[in-house]
């Protein structure tokens, strides 16, 4: 990623813009603090915040007209919030902050003809700027029209103490002068830069004065009608009434003017957030309950503390987020989209020093709910890949990321678990039924069931493709792996006669239309609710009504026909459904989707948690992972096929078996493939494990252990074989039991086990990755079959 | 990145299950990601075999790979 593409991710994340008040308030205030600071009853904290843009904010926060106001997202939902009566009450009640801190003298000088408010304005502006300011006018005091305002609305000496703050500022007030064309002329050879207020030498036949008549007549955004200036300012509203945010405003633009012409500066380029603006923020709405608007007890006080804390308290915060708030990975880590996309440029441009964005990149889904929810698209999903690829691309993706997965899948596209075969007695098939390797480990005797069935009702043959879609390789970057994996898969598929695929793995039916949009490939789901129908002896059991809540597995987030036909299913199955909150397009991951599950397990478990704690009921599900994470984080989910294809399954029925582990998942395939052979196609084929060393004995318990540590039974038994040849082991003389090592691929392996009339027990078994000589002595031809893991 | 010295083997009698004999805590180096770090670990002097027992490799060592590989 290059700047100007880190900056192209920033840009479409809009968190960062402003709220609408903010955006329609020409002075750009930030109402949102302020507002948070009043709810919290904090005055002064809230009058920190109207100095840090306000010009004169004892002034203006009294009379400020708010035209933020008609922007407020809280509009319709009670009313907009009360901002004018609040800054009223903020500037009224907490002291005046410091005097503004003055940059260093720049050594040029400014002339502002006129002292209302836009004038004042700029002498505020320009004189924080370190520019030498002289305000002249021809009153006696200062303030212009300021002067005529009511004093229940702007006392006196609240005007004369923001003057005599202009003054410490170093502007100089010069009083009584006649504002004549000849003044100005000189003002212009004098000085670096002239403002002219609106009125400044007024005529009785000239009200403007110096100033022209109307804002069009100028550069609506210089203010000026040459460069470089003079600088023009404080026009009266149709009405002939001033406002006084249009004053300032003027005066802010022009005081930005002069800045750039008497630095030497462009004096349009990149002006165009100046002033009020349109805001591409964002702010969803729904469910947020109205609240009316605080009415003052006493109107001619205004509000009273209380009064005030609860009114600023109805502001909404404005803020997008939408992501962050459906998604518990964004949240973990504290940001939104665009500062996540910093993090990752930083990460990678980082060449010594820890890299402390890798687990977060490592650890998305992929499932794109985000890109669902955002305004704008914006898809975390894109943005790991890229930075996955990139990692693997100048070798600094941590091996341990995705190496278990990696392997799983090489494993699955091993000779021993893989299979591509016709329609039975034919060469080719109109049909492959491509259950997923996942599916194959979970489920192996479904996957027969669902096979027969297929090949009872589907015209034209059906083959079966057992095997992997690759997709481990994409979510881990290794693009590499992927496209050998799909190349396998098409050579397969050419094979087998160009046939249709039938996917039970949403995922994979996703990876396939993706990376190989010429094959045609649908799911499983719609060929039984569409083409074949249920098998006799699915449970279509009255006897057993059931409501579950469907969880579409993320991949098929844009498969609305796949989603349908597993709703047709359910409701043929009698059962009746439930949606949870998030459903359909906006269905959640359950945890395992790009390789989450492997690069950070406990990010995994949460998510996993998150999706089982918002069900309305257990889940029927249609993959084999979903069920797998969601089974273990606490929902009796049932996958659809148990329901549709029951089988000689123990009592008391499919949601309370625990899914296959992951050594049970290996075997499982393994077994698939033979079975299927001779069942189907009358070969019968050694079974591979017999290879894999000694049969040990693990208890439930520690077998568990071992899972959670991604250790698997071929993994202990490999250590016992070696163990057991080599007699290179240690032995705990207080409980007679070994330990023994073994090196598999870039892991060194331990077991701790007893040995007793030739039958093994294991105890436990741990690993580590760093290389300990007299430790991690390597594979022995004899024991072991895992060869060389993937970097 | 520092490692402790010295770890002792877990609880337990160990001996060396080839040759019978006694442990002795030995230097050796370990290596993970082209960095290599000098540890104390219990071996067998006649076999050869080094031990690393769980609570290193679940602690300390799995700590400095992780380290390792985002460095």
């Amino acid at each position: 990623m290059d700047q100007s593409e880190l900056r192209d991710w920033e840009a479409r994340c809009i968190q960062e813009e402003p709220p609408a008040c903010r955006a329609a308030c020409p002075l750009h205030v930030d109402v949102r603090a302020f507002m948070e600071a009043m709810a919290a009853g904090k005055t002064a904290a809230a009058r920190k915040v109207l100095e840090r843009t306000m010009p004169l904010p004892g002034v203006l926060g009294r009379i400020c007209d708010h035209p933020c106001e008609a922007a407020c997202v809280r509009w319709d939902m009670g009313g907009a919030l009360a901002v004018g009566a609040l800054e009223r009450f903020c500037v009224e009640n907490a002291q005046a902050g410091p005097k503004p801190l003055v940059l260093p003298a720049k050594g040029k000088r400014a002339a502002v003809l006129g002292a209302g408010l836009a004038a004042l304005t700029v002498a505020w502006d320009l004189a924080r700027k370190g520019y030498g300011v002289a305000v002249h006018f021809r009153e006696d005091a200062p303030g212009g029209w300021l002067c005529g305002l009511p004093e229940s609305l702007l006392p006196p000496e609240v005007l004369a103490a923001e003057v005599a703050v202009l003054a410490r500022m170093g502007v100089a007030f010069a009083a009584g002068q006649a504002l004549s064309r000849d003044f100005l002329a000189s003002a212009r050879s004098d000085c670096d830069a002239v403002f002219v207020e609106y009125g400044a030498g007024a005529a009785p036949d000239r009200a403007c004065g110096l100033c022209p008549a109307s804002r069009a007549d100028v550069d609506p955004v210089t203010l000026a009608m040459a460069e470089p200036g003079p600088f023009f300012g404080g026009w009266p509203g149709p009405d002939g009434a001033f406002s006084p945010m249009s004053c300032a405003a003027d005066g802010r633009r022009a005081a930005s003017g002069m800045d750039r012409a008497m630095s030497g500066a462009s004096l349009t380029a990149a002006r165009d957030k100046e002033g009020a603006c349109p805001t591409r923020l964002v702010v969803r709405t729904t469910g947020v309950p109205a609240v009316p608007r605080t009415v003052p007890a006493d109107p001619r006080t205004g509000f009273s503390p209380a009064e005030a804390a609860a009114e600023a308290s109805r502001c909404l915060s404005c803020e997008c987020l939408e992501c962050v708030k459906v998604c518990a990975y964004l949240e973990r880590y504290q940001g939104y989209p665009k500062t996540y996309a910093r993090r990752f440029y930083n990460n990678a441009a980082i060449v010594k020093g820890h890299h402390q964005a890798n687990r977060m990149i490592n650890s998305c889904s992929l499932c794109g709910l985000c890109t669902e929810v955002c305004p704008e698209s914006f898809s975390m999903a894109d943005l790991c890949l890229t930075a996955r690829r990139d990692m693997v691309e100048r070798g600094r993706m941590p091996p341990s990321a995705f190496e278990f997965a990696l392997t799983d899948m090489a494993e699955s596209d091993s000779e021993a678990c893989a299979l591509a075969m016709p329609a039975p007695g034919a060469e080719t098939c109109g049909n492959l039924f491509f259950p997923g390797c996942q599916l194959a480990g979970a489920s192996p005797d479904t996957v027969g069931m669902v096979y027969a069935h297929l090949r009872d009702t589907l015209p034209g043959g059906v083959g079966i493709r057992l095997g992997c879609c690759g997709v481990p390789g994409r979510w881990a970057g290794r693009e590499d792996l992927f496209a050998a994996s799909m190349a396998r898969f098409r050579a397969d598929w050419e094979r087998l006669g160009r046939p249709r695929v039938v996917a039970a793995c949403a995922t994979c039916l996703k990876t396939l239309v993706e990376a190989a949009p010429d094959i045609p490939a649908v799911s499983l789901w719609r060929v039984l609710a569409g083409e074949t129908g249920l098998p006799e002896g699915a449970a279509r059991a009255a006897a057993e009504k059931r409501t579950l809540a469907v969880h579409d597995p993320c991949a098929s987030r844009h498969d609305p026909q796949s989603q349908a036909a597993v709703r047709d299913l359910l409701f043929r199955l009698g059962v009746t459904v439930l949606e949870p909150p998030l459903t359909g397009r906006f269905t959640e991951c359950c945890g395992y989707g790009g390789l989450m599950w492997n690069a950070d397990p406990d990010m995994a478990k949460t998510v996993a948690g998150r999706r089982a704690g918002s069900a309305p009921g257990d889940y029927a599900v249609s993959c084999a992972m979903c069920r797998d994470m969601l089974w273990r984080a606490g929902n009796r989910a049932v996958h659809l096929l148990d329901l549709i294809f029951p089988g000689k399954g123990a009592l008391p029925g499919p949601e309370v078996s625990a899914p296959a582990g992951l050594s049970a998942r290996r075997r499982n395939r393994a077994a698939l493939r033979r079975d299927i052979l001779a069942a189907v196609f009358g070969r019968k084929e050694e079974a591979m494990e017999e290879r894999d060393g000694p049969v040990v004995d693990i208890s439930p318990e520690v077998l568990a252990l071992l899972e959670e540590r991604r250790i698997l039974d071929v993994d202990v038994r490999a250590v016992v074989a070696r163990a057991e040849v080599t007699g290179e082991r240690f032995l705990d003389k207080a409980t007679g039991r070994y330990l023994a090592a073994a090196r598999r691929g870039n892991v060194t392996f331990w077991v701790l086990y007893e040995s007793r009339d030739g039958a093994f027990t294991v105890h436990d078994s741990y690993c580590h990755r760093m290389d300990v000589p007299g430790a991690s002595q390597g594979p022995d031809a004899r024991t072991d079959q895992r060869g060389e893991d993937h970097p | 990145m520092s490692m402790e010295p010295a770890y002792l083997p877990d609880p337990g009698e160990w001996t060396c299950g080839r040759c019978g004999g006694p442990l002795v805590q030995s230097k050796v180096e370990v290596t993970y990601l082209g960095s290599v770090f000098a540890v104390i670990l219990p071996a067998c002097p006649a076999c050869g075999l080094t031990m690393v027992p769980k609570s290193l490799a679940e602690g300390k060592m799995a700590e400095v790979e992780a380290l390792l590989e985002d460095k």
